[in-house]
């Protein structure tokens, strides 16, 4: 750092406390990728609970799991996937040195799938559950063909909103992030030389996506309905 | 660091209150960590003076209520350990000594660390705000076990319960930061030449402690949000009326809160490495093993906790597994005190303060292992569960953890964070005075726990079954010692201030160690290293034979 300074040679996006450009761009990458495994042991205490509770409560799971639509997570997951390829080329492009009218393109388009996924989820899914009376807390009721599986099946429904509750925060915490590093490019804060923002924010933007996968298997999927 | 050195001084706000320097932010954890010890010794005070002398006036207090009561011992336990174990152990020692050990300028993210201490802040705030909501603060015990924890009803502090759920969710998220910080700059700033084995052993353990935090607290962040929601939307993750299971609580619980320990134990085990080498004057005996059982613990730490749930209900063949894994994990430590001891052997000792309170340290930590094997054996824990006896012993461990080895970090790393020496006769006085008593304190109520006492008992007097008149004279032994033992902190606290102003000026390296932080003027400025140090050896090369000087320091080429 020293011989840096002295020569006065900041790289842009160079902070003092690292020797090169290349030890800041390894912090950064192993920070978030210490971030993430954090993030997976708070998703996976999550799913061993729910797992748990499956295996406790088998038949009402199922129940609960037939009252999802999976048109509705099917939509999403695609859209989800969208988003991460055009996160994947919004890197790309400040990578091989694209202009920055290509990289907030891709950004845009990024924060637009995510913006469409909470749209379906919130407008179309959730009001949807919320008028079949299955939203645990807001007009909750047990149907007679449940029977004595009711408290079970409230018991899924409060594990579905709690999980994908959690991931749309997630998500909309990514939005956030995305809008951030839409205005950093506008002012030309990235080169082929220093594009580690949006490098780990796309592992997080991929990390968001993945849970959304095993949300979607386990939730939806799971039950044998096909 | 030579960039930085051309700024303007900065004002008086940006230099304490939103500084970045890992200096800074070592001493608001270590002053905030020391102003809640200040507030959990006086919630054990009281709750001491109620427990010898029910029903009667406390000074500076009052009457206390059984519903106080419960409030009292709950936030006492909280704010022990996690606003003055963790925050000073970890977050203060591990700001203050990374970077200096490993001979960086700064940690490697300087403002997600000065979040992590913001957010802690926020998070002091919360819990003692609780205390002022109606229905007072949460008296659900520190371990919080639902249903008691779930309703209101139950815990008769129904905001208060809430809040303490948020201020310990926003505590975890302050030290997920900073160790995401801890973690990297160890891994990715070390000064040229220092390879992973010459990192200096307190490092090692503050990153293994971090790394084992990180990794147990998640589930229990989920669960804490699961538990926030039965109390405030009504689901029921954890109420059986409603297909939930309390057990879940406990198993996300004790899955973080068993590791708790280790992660402020190793810390704990690495600021004594560093004293006892340094003051016996010798080579430390097998770093390496050091190490090696320390992954052990690291390992083993993981697949102890349902020895904490023996009478819960869990299947008694989980029991056996469990008591199996919980004495096991007694071997890597012991292995490690052994260590401290074989290099105590043939050293030439200096009995200073520091190295006073990290003797002390294997003592009574002895103490305190040795009484866990009854409570890991799941035959002796029934009888012993939820008695004094538990009591004692997790005190035997904290306070050794929390109090013995933070004093032997405090007065060996108070000329380098301060610039100035402690009175040593002051440190002596305290040291003995602290010692004595604390062992007075707690022996009587392995006595009582044996005979039956149990914990969280507002009046003994209350229950035939519990009375027993014969005991109440330990009871009242306990406190009497407790007040005495607060009155020898005064001492420090003097100390403390007073060596800030007038203690005698230390020179870089008063104690002659080989560690990098002794080779930068005391206290440091800001970017640490005018020069990057490279480094030649191990940490620990005293007394080598065929050198004129008995140290060696890690910077020094020959």
């Amino acid at each position: 750092m020293t011989e840096a300074a002295a020569h006065g040679a900041h790289p842009p996006g160079f902070a003092h406390q690292f020797e090169d450009m290349q030890q800041q761009r390894e912090a950064g990458n192993l920070g978030m990728w210490v971030f993430l495994v954090t993030e997976i042991l708070f998703f996976g205490g999550m799913f061993t609970a729910y797992i748990v509770y499956r295996l406790l409560h088998y038949e009402s799971f199922v129940t609960g799991s037939h009252l999802l639509e999976v048109k509705f997570g099917a939509t999403n997951t695609y859209v989800l996937i969208c988003s991460s390829l055009t996160m994947a080329l919004a890197i790309r492009s400040a990578q091989t040195g694209k202009r920055k009218g290509q990289i907030i393109f891709w950004l845009i388009l990024t924060m637009i799938f995510g913006a469409l996924f909470l749209g379906l989820k919130f407008t179309f899914e959730w009001r949807h559950d919320y008028i079949e009376h299955i939203v645990p807390g807001f007009g909750f009721q047990y149907r007679p063909e449940w029977g004595s599986l009711g408290p079970g099946v409230q018991m899924f429904m409060c594990f579905y909103f709690f999980m994908t509750g959690m991931h749309a925060v997630h998500m909309i915490v990514g939005l956030g992030i995305l809008t951030v590093l839409v205005i950093m490019t506008a002012r030309n804060k990235f080169s082929p030389g220093y594009y580690a923002p949006l490098e780990i924010s796309g592992l997080y933007w991929h990390f968001v996506d993945i849970v959304w996968i095993f949300l979607f298997a386990l939730l939806y999927l799971i039950g044998g309905r096909y | 660091m030579s960039a930085e050195a051309h700024h303007a001084e900065p004002g008086f706000f940006r230099k304490y209150l939103f500084s970045t320097d890992h200096k800074m932010i070592a001493m608001q954890y270590l002053f905030t960590g020391m102003i809640m010890a200040v507030i959990g010794g006086y919630l054990a005070y009281v709750f001491r003076m109620q427990l010898a002398y029910p029903s009667q006036q406390v000074p500076g207090y009052g009457v206390v209520s059984p519903n106080e009561y419960n409030s009292l011992v709950t936030m006492h336990g909280t704010i022990m350990i996690f606003w003055v174990a963790m925050p000073v152990l970890l977050a203060a020692f591990g700001n203050f000594l990374i970077p200096l050990m490993i001979g960086c300028d700064d940690m490697a993210f300087p403002r997600i660390n000065r979040l992590s201490y913001q957010v802690f802040f926020l998070s002091a705030v919360v819990l003692l705000a609780s205390f002022l909501v109606q229905g007072g603060a949460f008296g659900g015990a520190w371990t919080s076990y639902p249903p008691l924890s779930a309703k209101g009803a139950y815990n008769l502090t129904p905001v208060g319960a809430s809040m303490w759920l948020v201020a310990v969710a926003l505590e975890f998220v302050a030290f997920l930061l900073g160790g995401i910080n801890f973690v990297v700059t160890t891994m990715n700033g070390r000064a040229p030449g220092m390879k992973m084995y010459d990192i200096p052993i307190v490092v090692w353990m503050i990153v293994l402690a971090t790394i084992m935090f990180m990794f147990s607290v998640g589930p229990l962040i989920a669960g804490a949000v699961m538990l926030l929601f039965d109390q405030l939307l009504g689901t029921g993750f954890y109420d059986p009326g409603r297909g939930g299971d309390p057990l879940l609580w406990q198993h996300l619980f004790w899955f973080f809160g068993h590791p708790e320990v280790y992660v402020v134990l190793l810390p704990a085990l690495g600021i004594v490495a560093e004293v006892v080498a340094v003051f016996a004057r010798k080579k430390l005996f097998g770093y390496k093993t050091i190490l090696h059982t320390a992954w052990a613990v690291w390992v083993l730490s993981f697949v102890v906790w349902a020895h904490h749930q023996f009478v819960a209900g869990i299947d008694p063949r989980m029991a056996n597994v469990f008591s199996i894994t919980t004495l096991l994990i007694s071997i890597p430590l012991a292995e490690m005190v052994f260590v401290y001891i074989a290099t105590l052997y043939g050293g030439s000792i200096r009995l200073a303060t520091p190295m006073l309170w990290a003797l002390a340290f294997m003592a009574e930590f002895l103490i305190g292992g040795v009484t866990g094997i009854f409570l890991g054996a799941s035959g002796t824990d029934i009888y012993f569960h939820d008695t004094y006896f538990v009591v004692a012993h997790f005190h035997y461990t904290f306070v050794p953890i929390a109090i013995i080895a933070v004093f032997a970090g405090l007065t060996y790393w108070y000329p380098k964070m301060f610039g100035r020496m402690l009175n040593e006769t002051l440190g002596k006085i305290h040291f003995w005075g602290s010692i004595i008593t604390f062992n007075v304190i707690f022996i009587p109520l392995f006595i009582t726990g044996t005979a039956g006492d149990q914990r969280r008992i507002y009046s003994y007097a209350q229950f035939a079954e519990q009375a027993r008149p014969a005991l109440q004279h330990l009871r009242v032994v306990s406190t009497l010692a407790l007040l005495v033992f607060i009155a020898f902190q005064l001492i420090f606290v003097f100390n403390f201030l007073w060596s800030l102003r007038h203690g005698q000026r230390a020179e870089a390296n008063p104690w002659m160690a080989n560690t990098l932080e002794w080779t930068v003027p005391s206290p440091p400025p800001h970017g640490n290293f005018a020069d990057m140090p490279t480094v030649y050896r191990g940490p620990y090369e005293y007394a080598t034979p065929g050198r004129r000087e008995d140290f060696w320091p890690q910077n020094v080429p020959n």
